[in-house]
């Protein structure tokens, strides 16, 4: 079974088409395929659980596996205890190793 | 047999945050042992021009070595370099048609001229594709 490594780069207070890319994640992982949702740069700003009318807590009671990169979160002051408890931190190595894991791995970048 | 990992980058140095992450996950398969294909498009073709210069920063009242700053045409070297010390292979193709539109002609050694077929035959020889398109 192929899996999907998703990976937002873009706020979602910022870019309006966000939320579709987190629909698409959500969609996939409700066909039942496995998918990962992997937020850096501007897309790490959506792990703060006290954001508010934040689009990514629709993902939440979905089986996508949300991560966020740590160089993101320090690069905006971002603490751990700030953050979701659902999303988990990883980083770039961790994202490498998942998009080499398997054959037929599908990558989409936004 | 290694894997091959290959990506496709169009920002132009010093614009987004995606050539930083870009040259990153470069860094990180390098250093797991995995080669890596780099297609240049548009105005990523730039972040090897040799003529890059480091600056002073007047608003921090920085010299020139004490700033310290970076330039992609180093973080492209250094990353022949790592390639070359991990016994790896990274191979990087500017876009011909982008160089000839920008001027940007001299290159740091490592990245040489090729086109979109390129890119087109890496994808179907390697192991994952990432394309990291402009925002």
């Amino acid at each position: 079974m192929p899996q999907y490594v998703m990976v937002e780069s873009r706020d979602p207070f910022e870019s309006r088409d966000v939320p579709y890319f987190y629909n698409l994640a959500r969609d996939l992982a409700a066909k039942g395929e496995k998918v990962t949702l992997f937020l850096v740069q501007n897309g790490a700003l959506a792990s703060r659980k006290n954001a508010k009318g934040n689009p990514l807590t629709g993902l939440l009671d979905s089986s996508v596996e949300i991560l966020v990169d740590a160089f993101s979160l320090s690069e905006r002051g971002i603490q751990d205890s700030e953050k979701l408890t659902a999303v988990k931190t990883s980083g770039i190595d961790d994202l490498v190793c998942r998009i080499m894991a398997e054959d037929g791995t599908k990558i989409l970048w936004h | 047999m290694p894997k091959t990992l290959t990506m496709s980058i169009m920002e132009p140095p010093y614009e987004a945050a995606a050539s930083t992450t870009a040259m990153r996950i470069i860094d990180a398969a390098l250093r797991r042992g995995i080669n890596v294909n780099v297609f240049a498009y548009e105005g990523a073709v730039s972040l090897a021009v040799k003529e890059q210069k480091p600056h002073p920063n007047p608003v921090h009242g920085t010299t020139v070595e004490e700033e310290k700053h970076p330039t992609t045409k180093e973080f492209v070297t250094s990353l022949f370099e790592l390639a070359k010390e991990k016994g790896v292979k990274l191979d990087w193709i500017n876009c011909g048609f982008c160089v000839d539109e920008r001027g940007a002609v001299n290159w740091v050694e490592g990245p040489r001229r090729g086109g979109p077929a390129d890119f087109h035959k890496w994808v179907q020889e390697s192991d994952a594709t990432i394309v990291i398109p402009t925002k």
